[in-house]
C-alpha cells in the first residue's frame, strides 16, 4: 500500500524512521529552527532531543570532521546544508578525510556519513545558490554521490543512504521539495544505491536525466508522444557509482541518447555518460550523442538573465527534432507555459530560496 | 614558561622517571634509525621525523588510557609509538609492507593502531583536528570517561578548521586535550612570518573557551604532569583544553637531513635547542639523583633492541599484491 505525500514529508518521514536506531543523528545550520530545512528536519529534536538532533555552529568544514570522529565510533550523523554552495567549505574534510579514512588506512574503518545538499534554480538564486557540483562529488572515488526525484525515491533512498556503511552525498533539487507522488506506507522503505529508474520506455530514444530535469523530461516525452516519438526515460539516481548495464541496453535499441544534467556542461556527469556510451556502444549509435546542460557561466541572478538560462522540455524536444530530424513543434510546447514564470516551480514557491 | 621540575631534586618516582625516559628513547632510536636507511630507498615515501621531540609523545603515553583515543598529524611516528601504537606494524607501512598498519595504503603519513586507540595520522595541516572532537563528540554521547587527544603543531592553529574544531568543542564541553607542539615552523616559515608577533598561541585558544596552559616540552617531567593533571579533569566533565609545549625539531622538515644551511634557520639556534635535548636533560637528572649510568645504558640498549626487530620485521615482509590497490574503497 502507498500513499501520496510530497518529498519534503518523504525526507522527513525517512529521518524520523532512521532514528529510531539510536546511532544516528542529524546535525546542521537550522536543523532546529522555525523553518526545519524546508520541513525536512520537522519533529525531529522534540522527539529523539537535543543530543542527538542539533543545530550548529557556522563551521561547514569543521562539522564535517566532527561527523567523520562521530562515525568512527559507530555513528551514523546526518548532515543537512541549505545550499551546497555553502558544503565548499568542507572539501578537505569531505575529499581528504571521508572519503579516504576507511582506504588510507587499509580497510580499518568505516565512515557512515550522510550529507544533505540543497540545490536550485530559478527565483534568482544566481552564482552561489544553485550551484549543481555532483560531479565534482563523483569524481572522487570514495564517496557514494545520490540524487533522488520522487518522493518514493527521496524516501527509499535516504534511508538506504544513512545505513549504508560509506559517506553518501545526498542532493536535493529544491524544486522538487513540494512535489508529490506515491510512498510506500511501509516506514522503513528503502531503495537500493548504485541503481537507476527507467521511467518511460519506447524505442526512438534514449534520454538519461538527472534530478530535476527528469520533470522537464517527462514534459518533453509528453509532448513527443503526440508525433509518435517514444523515448525510454533512464533517472540516474545515483552519480557515483552509475548504472551502466541499462543505459547500454537503451542506447542499443534506440540508437541514439541524450543526456540532461543540472549542472554545467564541461566536466559534468552526462559528459562521463555519452564517453561511456561512445567506448561501449559506439557501433549501436545512429548518431552523435548529446547532452543538455548549463551554460559553462556562473548563475546570473535577474530574471531576465536566466530565462534562456535554465533548459527546459522545449530544449530537450529541439533536441530530439536534430537528432531525430524531425519537426515537432517547439512553439507549441512554449505555448504551454505562456505566462507561467519561467523562474519558479509553481504556484506554492514565493521565495526567498 | 612554566617549568615544575626544572630543579635538579628529582620531585617524582625513579621508575616513573626511567619509564619516560625508556619511552623517549625508543622514539629517538626509531625516528634515527629511520635518518640512517632512508638513502637505502626503501621507505619510498615522505617521512617527517620528531627528533628532539619526544618528551610530548612519550609522556602521554603515561597518561592515557587503551580507550582513550588520539589523532595526529604528517609529523606523527612519535605520537603513534607514543599512545602504544605496534612499531614493528609502523615501520612496515613506511617500507609499504602489507605488514604495515595501514596495510601499505597510507605510509609515514597515514598511521593507525585503532586496537590502542589510535585513530589515525593525517597528512592535510589541521584536518584530523575536527575528527578527534568528533571522536570525543561519541564519548560524551557514549557516557565514558575516555577523553580524546589531538595532537596538532603551531601551524595548524593558523587554519580555519582549528578555531571551528575548538569551538564546537567548548560548546558541547567535549572531553578533548588539544596538545600543541609549538615548534615555530611550519615548514620553511617561521613563526614570525605567520603570526603577529607578541602573539601567544594558548592564549589566543584562552578567547576560544578552553582552559589553557603552556611551557617547556622538552622538560619530560614537566610535561608528564601538564598532561596528567588536565586529563584528569578532562575526565571529569571539564570540558576540552589546550596545552602549547615550546620544543623544536632537529631534522629538516621532511626526510632524513639536517637542513640548518640553507637558510630559513640557523645552525646556533638549532645548537642552543640541541643543548635541552629532552632525553639528555631527563639522564642528567636521573644520573645526578643516583641511577647509574649502566642502567640507563641498558635502557638504550632495550629501545635499539626494539627498533631493530621493527626494522627487521618491516624487511621481512611480504609487499602487498597489486590488487590490493583496489581494495577497501567501500565498507
Amino acid at each position: 500500500m502507498s500513499r501520496k505525500i510530497s518529498f519534503v514529508n518523504a525526507v522527513n518521514e525517512a529521518l524520523h524512521t532512521a532514528m529510531q536506531n539510536k546511532s544516528v543523528l542529524c546535525f546542521g545550520l537550522g536543523v532546529d529552527d522555525p523553518k526545519r530545512i524546508f520541513g525536512t528536519t520537522a519533529g525531529l529534536q522534540e522527539k529523539f532531543g537535543a543530543d542527538r538532533v542539533f543545530d550548529m555552529p557556522t563551521s561547514e568544514n569543521g562539522m564535517t570532521g566532527v561527523a567523520i570522529g562521530a562515525a568512527l565510533r559507530g555513528y551514523r550523523p546526518v548532515m543537512v546544508h541549505q545550499r551546497l554552495d555553502f558544503f565548499l567549505l568542507a572539501m578537505d574534510q569531505l575529499v581528504n578525510g571521508a572519503a579516504k579514512w576507511r582506504y588510507m588506512f587499509g580497510g580499518q574503518f568505516k565512515v557512515p556519513i550522510t550529507i544533505r545538499l540543497v540545490i536550485g534554480r530559478g527565483w534568482g538564486q544566481g552564482p552561489t545558490h544553485s550551484q549543481s557540483l555532483h560531479a565534482w562529488f563523483a569524481h572522487i572515488p570514495g564517496l557514494k554521490v545520490v540524487m533522488p526525484t520522487t518522493p518514493a525515491e527521496a524516501k527509499g533512498l535516504l534511508l538506504s543512504s544513512i545505513f549504508d556503511d560509506n559517506p553518501v552525498v545526498f542532493i536535493e533539487h529544491r524544486w522538487l521539495h513540494q512535489t508529490e507522488g506515491d510512498v510506500p506506507e511501509s516506514s522503513d522503505f528503502r531503495l537500493p544505491l548504485g541503481k537507476s529508474t527507467l521511467k518511460r520506455t519506447g524505442s526512438d530514444l534514449t534520454i538519461v536525466s538527472i534530478s530535476y530535469m527528469t520533470v522537464e523530461a517527462i514534459h518533453a516525452i509528453e509532448h513527443l508522444s503526440a508525433f509518435g516519438v517514444s523515448c525510454d526515460l533512464i533517472d540516474l539516481n545515483s552519480v557515483n557509482p552509475i548504472e551502466w548495464e541499462p543505459i547500454f541496453e537503451s542506447v542499443r535499441k534506440t540508437g541514439r541518447l541524450l543526456v540532461l544534467d543540472t549542472a554545467s556542461e564541461t566536466g559534468s556527469v552526462a559528459g562521463e555518460v555519452v564517453a561511456r556510451v561512445a567506448m561501449e556502444c559506439f557501433d549501436a549509435l545512429k548518431g552523435a550523442p548529446q547532452r543538455i546542460a548549463l551554460p559553462d557561466f556562473p548563475t546570473p541572478t535577474s530574471p531576465a538573465l536566466t530565462e534562456h538560462f535554465y533548459k527546459r522540455a522545449e530544449h530537450i524536444v529541439e533536441a530530439a527534432e536534430k537528432m531525430l530530424k524531425g519537426n515537432y513543434d517547439v512553439p507549441a510546447l512554449i505555448a504551454k507555459h505562456a505566462g507561467t514564470p519561467h523562474d519558479v516551480p509553481g504556484d506554492w514557491f514565493r521565495g526567498p530560496f | 614558561m612554566n617549568s615544575t621540575t626544572s630543579s635538579t631534586t628529582l620531585s617524582h618516582p625513579v621508575e616513573l622517571a626511567l619509564d619516560l625516559l625508556y619511552r623517549m628513547k625508543r622514539i629517538r632510536a626509531v625516528e634515527e634509525m629511520i635518518a640512517e636507511r632512508y638513502s637505502e630507498g626503501k621507505m619510498r615515501c615522505p617521512t617527517h621525523l620528531s627528533t628532539g621531540q619526544e618528551a610530548v609523545p612519550a609522556a602521554i603515553g603515561q597518561v592515557l588510557r587503551n580507550t582513550d583515543q588520539a589523532v595526529s598529524t604528517h609529523r606523527g611516528h612519535a605520537h603513534y609509538m607514543g599512545k602504544g601504537g605496534d612499531i614493528p606494524r609502523m615501520i612496515a607501512e613506511i617500507y609499504g609492507k602489507a605488514t604495515g598498519c595501514s596495510g601499505g595504503k597510507g605510509g609515514s603519513m597515514h598511521l593507525v593502531d585503532p586496537s590502542v586507540g589510535f585513530m589515525g595520522t593525517t597528512a592535510i595541516v589541521g584536518n584530523s583536528i575536527p575528527v578527534g572532537v568528533g571522536l570525543a563528540l561519541g564519548m560524551q554521547l557514549d557516557g565514558e570517561d575516555n577523553i580524546t587527544v589531538i595532537f596538532l603543531g603551531d601551524g595548524a592553529v593558523e587554519e580555519g578548521v582549528f578555531s571551528e574544531a575548538a569551538n564546537f568543542a567548548a560548546v558541547r564541553k567535549l572531553p578533548v586535550l588539544f596538545v600543541c607542539e609549538n615548534n615555530m615552523y611550519s615548514v620553511y616559515s617561521s613563526l614570525r612570518v605567520r603570526q603577529p608577533a607578541g602573539r601567544k598561541i594558548h592564549e589566543m585558544v584562552r578567547a576560544l573557551g578552553l582552559v589553557v596552559e603552556d611551557g617547556d616540552g622538552n622538560d619530560a617531567l614537566f610535561v608528564h604532569d601538564t598532561l596528567k593533571k588536565h586529563v584528569a579533569a578532562i575526565r571529569t566533565g571539564a570540558g576540552p583544553r589546550f596545552l602549547e609545549f615550546s620544543t623544536y625539531r632537529w631534522r629538516e622538515h621532511c626526510g632524513p637531513n639536517y637542513d640548518n644551511d640553507i637558510g630559513y634557520r640557523t645552525e646556533a639556534e638549532f645548537l642552543e635547542w640541541k643543548k635541552r635535548d629532552p632525553i639528555a636533560l631527563l639522564e642528567a637528572k636521573l644520573i645526578g639523583n643516583g641511577v647509574a649510568t649502566t642502567e640507563i645504558e641498558a635502557l638504550e640498549q632495550r629501545a635499539l633492541a626494539e627498533a631493530l626487530a621493527g626494522f627487521q620485521f618491516a624487511e621481512d615482509s611480504e609487499f602487498p599484491k597489486p590488487e590490493e590497490a583496489y581494495q577497501h574503497l567501500f565498507a
